[in-house]
């Protein structure tokens, strides 16, 4: 039946992209007009825009989940509360040009274009765990910058506490924001030290490739420790914070949707245990996997968190 | 045309096989490997939702009958009830072999931190009884009590919403739609109850108590 790629691979089993790549390119040629035919997965074979970005020291060593079901299988409230139709909806945002506000606390407020500041902040590939509150995970490439290295020049204030970050409101296109699903626009936030983190990174693209519309192209936050949901989509405003940010899921449920939204296993979500996930692109016979505290970065990450309660401040 | 036994016989085959049909194109969609991203959910959600369909399939059936006035719809509805069943079997099949991996441990975490899957093996329980007692023998057998089981038809489809709403994480959208169709055919069924008890108001107004009381006097 469902014979699937298993996802858990050890780095050393894990292809290089060099090799991958000539091995194509020797394929294409060898089979010049049948190529397309044979190559299923064709459009992957041509380098994409970010094909040589640097790897980062930050990635871990697993394998990374097949692109189709990471572009097939995403939540965009903006577009559609389901899945595949969020996808197709998404199609139609138009990710270019693109610019971000950057307000509040800041000794350099201002509009930026997001060429200008992808200029500023060379990116590199951070293979990173995914984890969605809903008890599903992947590892995906992501391409981007840290965060903190962008806010450091936009030198913040020392009032500066938390950073905040709005998605593009646009019902027109964004057809889901006609709905009153949530508080739209869509608002996260960090706290300056978690915006801070070297783990914590904008990025604006993922497989080599820029960012499909469904995944939060043209700029996308990830915060491999929490839930999938701060990871907030297209982002236009930054905002520099000295009071903790309403949050679109903390206003919508607060009693269930956290500001901090840390992966832990230990703090069941109100109607669903959090203790294990279901691994994208595993074989339907593969168990779930157990989930991680700060979905497998405590090391780096757990320290943030030490006075804290995190069963109170989840 | 008046339908004899052989043309019951052959629409009740048709319908059969229609409503095996989401059986089939989930089977076919598991094996071309073309569920998506989340396979599992995929059958799983795919599965729940028949069984809540046809549950409301079978619902619809005396709702219809009393409408339309005929009484062709009644034929089906074992049928359907069963379809309900076999449709809530898969979602179950699939949670339990698929899902927990036949782990009991991750049963035990997982369902009393999640009260819709509580409310979803309740439903199930509801079914069961109802499943098992449903061949005509049974019928036979449980006399009038059979009835009075099987209105446990309508517990389960309240529990079944109760384990949707419970389970969905912001968009009530399909629930409120399974609510809303449950409510409505719930409604002819009282409306239909309650005009009942007026033709018995006033088959006790003055004018006809005498005679009444005369006819429970004789058969006592």
């Amino acid at each position: 039946m469902l014979i699937k790629s298993q996802t858990e691979i050890a780095s050393h089993e894990i292809t290089d992209r060099k090799v991958f790549e000539s091995r194509r390119q020797f394929i294409k040629a060898a089979t010049a007009l049948s190529a397309s035919a044979l190559l299923p997965n064709q459009a992957q074979a041509e380098p994409g825009k970010y094909a040589n970005a640097a790897a980062s020291p930050y990635s871990i060593a697993v394998g990374t989940t097949d692109r189709e079901d990471v572009i097939s299988y995403t939540n965009y409230y903006e577009f559609s509360t389901n899945k595949q139709d969020s996808t197709l909806l998404a199609k139609g945002l138009t990710t270019s040009p693109w610019s971000v506000e950057v307000l509040g606390e800041t000794e350099k407020p201002g509009v930026y274009h997001l060429e200008d500041i992808l200029k500023d902040n060379p990116v590199e590939e951070r293979i990173y765990r995914f984890r969605c509150v809903e008890a599903w995970s992947m590892v995906v490439p992501w391409i981007g910058f840290p965060l903190g290295e962008m806010l450091k020049k936009l030198k913040p204030t020392s009032k500066a506490k938390f950073v905040q970050f709005t998605t593009l409101y646009n019902p027109d296109i964004m057809v889901g924001q006609r709905s009153h699903v949530l508080e739209w626009p869509y608002v996260e936030g960090l706290r300056m030290d978690e915006a801070m983190h070297p783990l914590t990174i904008l990025a604006t693209g993922m497989y080599g490739d820029t960012l499909p519309n469904q995944n939060g192209a043209p700029l996308r936050l990830i915060v491999p420790w929490k839930y999938g949901f701060k990871s907030i989509k297209a982002i236009v405003k930054i905002e520099f914070t000295e009071t903790m940010p309403a949050t679109a899921w903390n206003k919508s449920a607060p009693g269930e949707y956290g500001f901090y939204a840390n992966v832990n296993p230990e703090v069941p979500h109100p109607r669903w245990s959090q203790g294990r996930e279901r691994v994208l692109g595993s074989s339907i016979f593969a168990p779930k996997r157990a989930t991680e505290k700060f979905n497998s970065y405590g090391e780096q990450v757990a320290g943030l968190y030490s006075a804290m309660d995190l069963t109170k401040f989840f | 045309m008046r339908l004899n036994k052989q043309h019951w016989a052959v629409i009740k085959l048709l319908v059969f096989t229609l409503s095996l049909l989401p059986f089939f194109e989930l089977l076919f969609d598991g094996i071309n490997d073309q569920l998506g991203a989340n396979p599992i959910e995929t059958l799983h959600f795919g599965f729940g939702d028949w069984a809540l369909r046809f549950l409301c399939i079978g619902l619809a059936l005396t709702p219809i009958k009393i409408i339309a006035g005929q009484s062709w719809p009644v034929r089906f509805r074992r049928m359907m009830g069963l379809f309900a069943f076999f449709y809530a079997s898969l979602h179950l099949l699939v949670y339990v072999v698929l899902d927990l991996s036949l782990s009991w441990t991750a049963l035990i975490d997982e369902a009393p931190k999640s009260p819709y899957i509580l409310a979803g093996l309740v439903t199930y329980l509801l079914l069961l009884p109802l499943a098992l007692t449903s061949t005509q023998s049974m019928q036979k057998r449980f006399g009038r009590y059979w009835l009075v089981l099987h209105r446990l038809v309508y517990v389960a489809a309240i529990t079944a919403l109760v384990h949707y709403f419970w389970l969905v994480k912001k968009d009530y959208t399909q629930p409120l739609i399974y609510a809303a169709v449950m409510t409505m055919l719930l409604a002819v069924r009282i409306y239909k109850f309650y005009q009942k008890q007026m033709r018995r108001v006033k088959t006790r107004s003055p004018g006809l108590r005498q005679k009444k009381t005369t006819n429970n006097e004789i058969s006592r």
